[in-house]
This record gives C-alpha cells, structure tokens and sequence, in this order.
C-alpha cells in the first residue's frame, strides 16, 4: 500500500486530498477547492477614487530606492491591489500531476471533497468508479448549483472572462503586487499557478453527478470484485463520512474530520473502524483548535495523564465512553446559543445581522435556535435565508432522518419534523428568497432583521451587497467563519463600523483525544500527517505503530495482514485427489484445480472447466526424500526388469552417485543421488516403467 | 446463533404480537425494523390494541406502556446497510414496496445466505417503487406467495373504476366509505382522489376518519425517500403527501347533510369506527362503500365481498340493512405470480421455499418454478421443517509465490484431438494440510520446505545419435536442422536455440563430443555419428521422447 498526500487541506471548507495506492488500484480520496483563494479578487467592480487615500503611505515611491522598494512590498493592501476580474478558483495542485485516466476509484467523504471534482470528470480519460454517500451527492451538488449561480451572477458585473489564460496573472506576475497577494496566487514554491481554473457549469456538475454511485452509510460496495468499500457516518456533517476498505490483502479505515457527537448529523460510528490493520487519519482540524494555538504543544503532564489511563487497562467501553463525553457537543451548543444572543441583542438595538456561515448543520441549528430565541424574546424580527438552493436544502432536510443524529430520529418516532425551521418557514417567520433581487424580497423586507447569505469567502453571492449595506452601522453584526477577518476577506469592506463576531466550529477530534481514539480502534500501523505528530506524543502508545506523511511525499506501508486465505468450495475440494505421505502421517497433500477468482474481496478457487483434462494423467511433477539403490532394482525386478548396481565416486563430486545398469528387456541406465535421479534409455517404454518404480520409491505431488 | 428479529413491514400480520413477545414473553435479543417501520408501528400497535379491546372486549395483551418499551429496544435500519449481529451473522435490508418501511432481509450465517422477501411488490405503484434487490449469491430464497397464481394486468383501468365509482357516488350527493387501515392503501387511494378532484374541480369533502392516518401521511412526507421515484422527483416542488382536499373529520359530521368522501380505520370493516360508520350509512342507496383489497372471512367486509346481501349481521347481534352500493377496488400491493417468478429468476437460488398462501396455488407456483427455473422448491406446513444444503468454504491460507504465479496466465496447449487451450495456473498450486493446523495452499516448488523434506529431481536422459559423421560438420548447421524438424512436426513449440544447443520447454540438448558418454545406450561410437547430450524433466515426459523421436529420422 502506498499513501501520498496531496493537500493537508486548511479546515473545515478545503478538507485534505490524498492518493492512495491499494492492491493495485489507484484511489483519490476527495476533491475539494480552496475557496479561499479566492478572496484575492475584488468582490465588486472597484471604483478606484473610492476612499482610497486612507490606504496609501505619505512616503512618495521611488523605483530607484531599494529601501523605499522594500516599503513599497511591505506596504499595507489595498482593496486596489485586488484582481478586478471574473474569478478562477483553485484546485488542488498536485493533483494535476495524475493522470485522471488511471485513477480506479474516488472517494469522496463530504460535500466539500466534492466541489472540486467537476474540474477531473471534465478530462476525456477520466474512467474512474465515484463513490459517496446520498446526502452527501445531494448536498454537494447543491453547493456546485449554488457557487455556479454566485458565480455567473458575479459575471454579469464583469462581462465574460478571458478566455484561456488569464490576463489577471500575468498583472500580478509584476513587483509591485504584494508579496502576500502572491502567495495566494502562486503558492509557497511559486509554482501554483496551473492550480487555478475557470468554473465549471451546470452542465458539467450534472455530467459529473451522472457517474457517481451513491451508497447508504454501511453499505457495502464491491469494486471490481477485490476491494469492499463501506462509508461510516464521521459526524462532521450531514453525509459525511470516513471510508473502510477491505481487501484480499487486509483491511484499511480512511479516517476524515471527525464530530464524536453531533447535535445534526449522525454521529461518528467508531465502531465500524475498529481493528483494521491501518489506518489513515487525515484530520489537521486538531492543530487549528484555539487552545493548542495558544500554549503551543499540548503540555506534557496532560498527555501522560492520558497514556496513564489507558495504560492502566481500562476497558474498551470505559475508553470509547470518554470519547463520547459530551463536553465538546455542550461547547457548541454554547457558541451556538452565543451567537443567537449576540444577534437578538443587535436586533433589539435596531441594527440587523448578517451570518456568511454555510456549513450546513451549523446553518439548521442556528435556524432552530435563533427562532426559537426571537420568539421566547418575543422579538418581531424576520429571519431571511438567501441562496438559489435554500428552499430545496431546507426541504431536504426534512426528509431524511437515517442521516441525522439520535434526537433527531427520535423525533421521527414521536411525528416531529427533524428541524425546526419547517414551522418557522410555515408561520412567516423565516422566508426564503433564492436571490437578492428577488421580487418578492422587497416587499417583506423589514429591518432590522437576520439574513443566512452565502459566500463565506464574502466575494460572491448575497453576503456581499448585504455587507456594503450595512457596514457602516455599529449596530449591525457580521457572524463570521473563523479566521476570515485575519486574511484578506474583509480587506474591500473596510473600514467597518459593524460589529464582527467570528466563530469556529469544532471540526474535527480534539489532540488530547487521539490517544484515546486510537486505544480504541485498535489499529495495528496509524499513518499521521507529520504536523499531527510534532504536536503530540504518541510514541509510548504500545498497541499500534505510528507512521508520518507529510505533503506531496509518498509513504509505502509494508503489508502487515496474514497471507491471504483462498476460499475453496467444499464440492471442489472433495474432487481432490489426496495424497497420503510415507514419513509424514500428519499432513495431507493435494494438487489445486478449478479456477481462481476474485469474488467479495476473496480469492476463491471454484469448479472450472478443465476438470477431466487434468485428472486424466495426474503425474507427479515434484518429489522428495531418496532412493536407495537396492529398493529400486526390487522394485524393477517386480516389473521383469533386471539390472545391476555399480557404485561409483567420480574423481571430483563428493556426493555419492549410485548407478543401475538395465541390461533387460532393453539397455538403460538410472543414475541416483542425494539430489536426483536420472533416468537413461532409448525406450520409451523402459523408461515409463523405471519412473513408475522410482515413484513408488518416494513422496511426491 | 442467538435470537435475532427482524420485522419487514409494518403490517398487523408482522408486527402485531412483537410487544407481547418483548414485553410479556421477556424477549431480550436485538429487534432490527427499517425507519419507517419503526416510525409507523407504535401508530398501528396502539390502533390495534383498541381494536382488540374494543371488539372482543378482551383482556388486552399488551398495554400502551408496553408499546412504548418495546420501541425503544428496536434498532433501526436504513436499506443496503450491513449488519453485523455478532460474529457469524450479517444481514441487510433491500427495498420491497408492498408498504412504506417494507423490506427484504438478507442473512449470512457463516457462508450460507439466504433472503426472506416478506411481503413484497414487483411493479412501482403510484405511491412506492419497486421492490429492489441486488444479484445475490443464495442459498435460500424464502418467499411470500399470498397472490400465487394471480397474473395481473396494469392496474390503471381499475383505478379509473374506483375513481369513477366515487365520482358517481358523490355527484348524486351520496356519501363515500373507504374502509381502510392506516397505512399504505388509504395514501395511495387518496393521492388518486386528491389528484382527480384537482383536475375535476371538485369540491365534495375528503375526510380522514382519525388523527391517525392524518399523521401517517406527515410520516409519509418525511420518509419520502422511501416512496417511489415518481413521488419522490414531485417532491422538490410539491410533496404529494401534502394533500389540498383533505381534511379531518369529526364524529357529529356522520349524519351531516351533503356528500362527502371518508377513510376509516379499520380496514375490512372489522371493528371500530369505520364499522360505526358503515351502520349509519349502509341503508341508504345513495351511499357507497368501497373496499380496497383483502378482507379476511368473518368481518363485515368479507361478507359484504363474498355475495350482494340485503342485510348484515354486525358483531354484537344487531342487523344492519345494506342498500348501498359496495365497490371493491381489486388493487393490492402484494406481488403476483409473474412477480415471484421474476424474483426468483433474478436471483437464481439454490432454493427456494415458498410461505404466507394458499396451499394449492402455492403448489402449482412451485410446480412452475421447478419445471421452468429448474429451482428446487419446497411448501412447508406450518411447523414443518425444510433443510437445504448450504455453501461453505475450506479455507486456506495462500503463499504469495502461488499467489504471484496466479496472476499471470499460463496456457497449456494441447492438440491431442482438437486444440485445446487450458489455463494451468492453479495446477501449479498444493494445498497442506496438516493435522491440527490451518490448511495451507503453496506453490509446487514449496511443497518440500513445508514438509521439511528435500527435493529429489527426478529426469530424463538420453544421448541421441543425431546425424552420421560427414566431412563437413557444424554445430550450428546441425542445430538450425533440427530446430526446422522439430517445428516441422510439433507446430507451436517455442524452441530456443544457440550455438551447439537447443531447448524447448525443460527439454535441452547439447552437441556431445564425448568419446565414451554415460547417457549412450548404443553401440555406435563418436567416430560413426555426431550426438546431443538430452535431458528433460518428468513434467515434459510426452515432449521429450517426441522431440527424440523426430531427431532420430534425422540419421
Ligand atoms: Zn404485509
Ligand atoms: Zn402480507
Ligand atoms: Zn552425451
């Protein structure tokens, strides 16, 4: 098995893609975008004399002056320094390096390792088997639907774009661009620029969806009749899921960004990866989380404190039971209760919120809450959720408890709907409009009030209007996606007089948790990302050994799995012909026949066609132990054969060479030693005989 | 194997005794239903348990608590999701139509596998698909055969009867009763009405008789994806199960003025309300009362199917005069003959096993399916035990050096009366097994290091007198000769050939200038003739006398 990481990913909106190279089959686990990227270009035509004094430095610039150059890198960005052009979006970069004609299969494990796999399915070649679960195909291709609408919406601000390669990059490609802007565009190594893409279309998203093979959460699929791929719920979100694959060469777990407990989607089923023979753990949500930012690595006491339980033998359930605790889900749920708080408050002022948020269970729990909050306050205030897609998302949803959480089946069981939003959307309290020019939209807006507006990145989509509305008002609330504000997102929309509230999900298992999760899987090899492993100490866990993989290396894993077990079907085995052995009484021998096959992920050996062929002369092919001269001419002589025995050592060989002369019925010769036996006559006959003799003489099969 | 359940659908048939079983009995094994299934099944037991009470005025056998505790030892099921109840045993559900939640079980024990359909429905009706089942590997097929000789035919022309019978009824400002259970039937006959009003422009009353199916159809709207995929297309704009015409209907309504169109619990017309019902609108010949599907003898609604009578003896010994008319709506969704034999076709088992019918249609269902899949079949009586022999596996651990030579072919060509290609690869392979350990299956060349013996190669020899001495003798001229010889003769044989030897499989043979040579069984001496030194193995036995045969014409 052979592993390479193409992208580590950056949380939970560009989760990681890998390459994985199993029993000969080539298998791309996700797709995804980093949309981020794409932050680097303007959201609106800029209209240059816009407050652009406040951002230009007083010290004149001098090309001439290498010290006033290196200013002029360093100076701060300007929204002037955004590219004024129809975005292109960002692929992952290795992955051009593959040839889409020979990968096999291609796992995708959550919506957003879906966004990116137009861009492959587009290539002539691409042949490969896609597999994902059905909320996941579904959600996903919401998503694509709505990034196309965003996106052609943003084209009709710019008119059409270049058509092949981008003048934009040749812009930025001149020394005054700053060098951050840079490192967007071409990457750390310099090297990315073959990364960025126009968008696909509607088309291509539906030609895309036409090749996947959507499956239920443990369902088991068969590929090619070797490899049993099953998707197990991770909990990240709804449909998303982490990957078991077995094969005739053992079995491996795929293990994504995972939730223990989640509050909307199925929880992460741990049972189902437990005790493969290696797993994959490709979640870096763990190094993002803010407690490790803040004290570096996790301390040291507490992580011997976390060995110490496990070593002190404490039961798998006790172990899997302090990965359930629900401290994590509470903590969410207290963000969640935050937020919803922070935006009645601003609406009680008067100002209205924006929330740019698009993760799909974070958007229908803040549904639930902040309506279930607007109304307990008895605050009028309209919540408005605008997409293309909401109104079918938000019907979905409704509609599939077996992807859902525990208490959400439950409500199943007592005739609930799974979310709340259904009553609030019933009773006029939330409304759903696909655009912002809707219009119907102007007649029941009302501010203040709360909008769900994509794009997170807040350069496409109703996010971006609302917040040139509203930036200027302090009452105002912007609820963000984590870390957006560091970055260039908010750099067009300053200055901001909004208040900003930004939010980061748990997306993933906390670092303290790993020794225990990995107590509990049991594995017996635990590939890490290098970044994972520099954080935490793994090295006293004894149950399993731990391997590194960084970016863009490939790791070969050594097969740890028994041989593989060939199944033979007890009607065949019985038309075996068995060999009983002189000097071993314990064994039993028997030549294989039939046909070998590939079935479930099994070899099988079944009844084939050759059958009479071969059982017509079974003839010993191997034999082993000796001869001894004096048994043989016995033997011989029962056949009529008679012959004598000359021994002879010749000049040089060491090994003692016995020979039979054959004189009757015809001249031949047999010559014997410790290694073997050759026989010599002119008749075939002769021959025949000698050889039945020497094989009543020995074992052989 | 410990106790397993699995129930299939929500059907009285399946599921009515469960909570006794669990609750009364003290059943503690897992209890797997689809969602749907376990959605639905408290609506029907309690439905059920009032049923009962009402009618025999028995004493109940399980209590609305004992619902309760039952659902929640039930683990729920999606379709396709595998399994595994403890070791030995996996199972998976496959889609089966019939009803909503209704599902096929597959179970492996060990290597056996077999499938119960449980009731189930081959064609896509107007409300769920299709049952759906992937190609299996069976060793049972166990199937449901309540409709064994039935052939029907499309269901439209029917359904365009209910339609018009209704339509007839309420037009004459009579009042329409379907009796009916909660599930299945009374959505499918009302997504027909509620469609056909539309189009009509009616505006005559729908009424569901209790909350009950009111929210069965909410169960129906969120398990819409497990409805057909016509609904299921519908459902981004409009969920049919949102019904426009239909509204709730409240006891005082019953002898209100006007036509109207009411589904009432039960079904069959056995107890409860809809019986209720049936009393006060059965006299008058402006009423219609139509009855969907089966009807089990001795209920009201079997009686009213079996002949056209005047009155009706209701439970409790009061008559009832009948001068409505009584439509039955023959569509039923259970499958047909056609259906159990394109089932078992489909998965082709090693048998098959036919319940849940009438004994002589089941009979010459099972006469067909032997005589035309030439499928054993079996129709036990009840109690009675079927044994079939099962799949099972010899299993062995294989060595990668047999592995490896398995995964490149390795023809054999044989022209001993036509030719003949055979793939030989797995003749290569031994299978060990010795006493009290795995079996163990290796390459031929390995057999001896497991046995811990030597090997002892075992060969053929011969000194072959090839050409008489000339004056012009060549090793290479010679060797090029009877390379053309041999092909001549045995066409197909790859023979390698260099400067004084040649080799063709393990056969190889080398000009031999020795005067005196130990392989030489004749007289002729080296002076009289130029010889190949031969030798081959015991696997080339045929081979290597044929190639020395050929030789020896050459002298
Ligand atoms: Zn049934
Ligand atoms: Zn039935
Ligand atoms: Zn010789």
């Amino acid at each position: 098995m052979k592993l390479t990481c193409l992208s580590k990913g950056d949380g939970f909106y560009y989760p990681p893609c890998h390459m994985l190279n199993l029993c000969g089959f080539r298998i791309l686990i996700d797709c995804p975008l980093d949309l981020s990227a794409i932050t680097i270009f303007s959201p609106v035509p800029y209209d240059v004399g816009f407050e652009a004094s406040e951002y230009l430095s007083d010290v004149p610039l001098d090309a001439h002056n290498p010290i006033q150059k290196k200013q002029k890198l360093e100076r701060q960005l300007t929204p002037a320094d955004l590219v004024c052009a129809e975005p292109w979006y960002k692929t992952v970069k290795a992955l051009h390096l593959w040839e889409a004609s020979l990968i096999d299969i291609v796992l995708i494990s959550n919506p957003m390792g879906l966004l990116g796999l137009p861009f492959l399915t587009q290539n002539p070649g691409f042949c490969a088997k896609i597999y994902m679960t059905e909320a996941t195909a579904k959600i996903g291709q919401l998503m694509m639907q709505d990034l196309v609408s965003m996106h052609n919406e943003f084209r009709c601000f710019h008119g059409p774009g270049y058509s092949c390669f981008p003048g934009w990059i040749k812009d930025l490609d001149s020394e005054e661009v700053p060098a951050s802007l840079k490192k967007v565009v071409f990457g750390e190594s310099g090297d990315d620029l073959g990364s960025w893409m126009r968008l696909y279309s509607l088309d291509d998203i539906e030609s895309c969806m036409k090749k996947v093979q959507a499956v239920k959460f443990a369902e088991e699929v068969c590929y090619n009749g070797t490899l049993i791929i099953k998707a197990l719920s991770s909990g990240l979100d709804i449909g998303a899921c982490n990957w078991l694959i077995n094969g005739p060469n053992g079995s491996l777990s795929y293990m994504s960004s995972s939730i223990c407990v989640s509050h909307h989607a199925k929880s992460f089923d741990f049972h189902g990866l437990k005790g493969t023979d290696v797993l994959i753990y490709s979640d870096l949500s763990c190094l993002q989380s803010a407690e490790v930012t803040e004290n570096g690595c996790v301390s040291p006491d507490l992580d011997n404190n976390y060995l110490s339980t496990i070593r002190s033998d404490k039961k798998d359930d006790d172990l899997a039971a302090s990965l359930l605790n629900t401290e994590d889900s509470l903590e969410e749920m207290e963000k969640l209760a935050f937020v919803c708080s922070c935006a009645a408050e601003s609406a009680d002022a008067g100002g209205s919120t924006l929330i740019t948020i698009t993760r799909i269970g974070i958007v229908l729990q803040l549904l639930e809450l902040m309506s279930n909050s607007l109304e307990s306050l008895s605050l009028k205030v309209p919540v408005f959720v605008i997409s293309s897609v909401a109104e079918e998302l938000l019907a979905y949803t409704n509609t599939i408890p077996e992807w859902l959480c525990e208490q959400r089946q439950e409500k199943l069981i007592s005739g609930e709907p799974s979310f709340g939003h259904l009553k609030f959307i019933k009773d006029k309290k939330i409304h759903l409009f696909p655009a912002i020019h809707s219009p119907n939209l102007i007649t029941s807006w009302q501010e203040p009030c709360i909008v769900f507006a994509p794009h997170w990145s807040l350069r496409l989509g109703p996010s971006v209007q609302l917040l040139q509305r509203w930036r200027g008002d302090p009452k105002s609330l912007l609820v963000l996606e984590g870390g957006l504000s560091s970055g260039l997102g908010l750099l067009p929309f300053r200055p901001i007089a909004m208040k900003i509230l930004q939010c980061s999900f748990l997306s993933g298992i906390r670092l303290q948790k790993l020794p225990t999760l990995f107590s509990v899987l049991q594995q017996k090899i635990v590939l890490i990302p290098d970044a994972v492993n520099q954080r935490i100490n793994l090295a006293e866990m004894k149950t399993s050994s731990i391997l590194n993989y960084s970016e863009n290396k490939t790791l070969r894993v050594p097969r740890i799995a028994d041989n593989p077990s060939v199944e033979i079907t007890t009607d065949l085995a019985s038309k075996f012909s068995w060999k009983k052995l002189r000097h071993r009484e314990n064994f039993g021998i028997a030549r294989l026949k039939g046909e070998l096959l590939m079935e479930d992920g099994k070899h099988r050996l079944v009844t084939g066609l050759e059958q009479e062929e071969s059982s017509g002369k079974a003839r010993p092919l191997r034999h082993w132990g000796s001869v001894a001269p004096e048994s043989l001419l016995d033997a011989l002589l029962k056949m009529g054969i008679k012959g004598s025995i000359e021994h002879s050592t010749r000049d040089n060989d060491t090994k003692d060479n016995s020979v039979i002369h054959i004189a009757n019925p015809n001249r031949g010769l047999v010559e014997t030693s410790e290694i073997g036996t050759a026989i010599i006559a002119e008749d075939e006959n002769v021959a025949s005989q000698i050889f039945q003799a020497i094989d009543g003489i020995l074992d052989g099969i | 194997m410990g106790y397993n359940c699995v129930c299939r659908n929500s059907h009285m048939d399946h599921v009515g005794a469960l909570p006794y079983f669990t609750e009364v009995c003290g059943y503690n094994g897992p209890i797997y239903m689809s969602y749907p299934t376990k959605a639905l099944s408290p609506l029907m037991l309690e439905d059920y348990r009032r049923v009962m009470v009402d009618r025999r005025g028995e004493e109940e056998l399980f209590t609305t608590t004992h619902i309760a505790n039952c659902m929640k030892k039930v683990i729920a099921i999606d379709l396709k999701q595998t399994i595994q109840v403890d070791e030995d045993l996996q199972i998976r559900a496959y889609y089966a139509g019939h009803v909503l939640g209704a599902v096929m079980v597959y179970a492996k024990v060990g290597d056996a596998a077999i499938v119960y359909t449980g009731d189930y429905n081959m064609t896509t009706d107007r409300h769920l698909g299709a049952a759906k089942i992937d190609r299996l590997q069976l060793d049972l097929l166990i199937s449901e055969s309540t409709y064994a000789t039935t052939i029907r035919g499309s269901k439209y022309p029917r359904e365009r009867e209910f339609l018009q019978a209704v339509h007839k009824c309420v037009a004459g400002g009579g009042k329409a009763l379907i009796p009916s259970f909660a599930l299945g039937r009374a959505q499918e006959l009302c997504m027909l009405l509620d469609d056909y009003w539309e189009r009509m422009n009616i505006k005559v009353p729908i009424y569901f008789s209790s909350g009950l199916t009111i929210q069965a159809n909410m169960y129906y709207k969120m398990l819409i994806s497990w409805t057909s995929q016509n609904v299921k297309e519908k459902h981004n704009t409009h969920n049919p199960f949102d019904f426009k015409n239909v509204k709730d209907f409240d006891r005082s309504l019953i002898h209100a003025p006007g036509p109207c169109v009411l589904f009432a619990t039960p079904g069959m017309l056995c107890a409860g309300f809809s019986l209720e019902v049936f009393k006060h609108w059965a006299p008058s010949p402006l009423n219609l009362v139509a009855l969907p599907g089966y009807s089990v003898a001795g209920t009201v609604g079997h009686k009213l199917m079996a002949g056209k009578p005047t009155t009706v003896d209701l439970y409790n010994g009061t008559k009832v005069d009948v001068r409505c008319k009584i439509h039955q709506v023959a569509f039923s969704p259970h499958t047909d003959a056609k259906g159990i034999m394109d089932l078992t076709k489909f998965l082709s088992p090693k048998n098959v096993v036919l319940v849940h019918g009438e004994k002589p249609s089941m009979m010459t269902l099972k006469e067909k399916i032997t005589s035309e899949l030439d499928i054993p079949c079996f129709v036990p009586a009840n109690g009675e035990t079927v044994s079939v022999a099962s799949t099972t596996f010899v299993k062995a651990k294989a060595s990668d050096m047999f592995l490896k030579s398995c995964s490149s072919p390795n023809f054999k060509f044989s022209n001993s009366s036509q030719l003949r290609v055979t793939d030989q690869r797995t003749a290569d392979g031994v299978l060990v097994i010795e006493k009290s350990k795995k079996a163990k299956i290796v390459h031929q060349d390995e057999v001896s290091e497991v046995l811990h013996e030597k090997n002892h190669v075992v060969c053929l020899a011969y000194c072959c007198p090839v050409k008489a001495k000339g004056e012009s003798d060549n090793d290479v001229d010679l060797i090029k000769q009877l390379s053309t010889k041999i092909s001549e003769i045995m066409s197909g044989a790859q023979i390698h050939e260099a400067e004084n030897s040649l080799q063709v499989g393990s056969f190889k043979g080398a000009v031999c200038l020795k005067e005196k040579c130990m392989h030489r069984t004749e007289i002729i001496s080296c002076s009289e003739a130029v010889f190949l030194c031969c030798n081959w193995s015991v696997a080339d036995l045929e081979l290597g006398w044929e190639i020395i045969n050929v030789m020896k014409l050459n002298l």
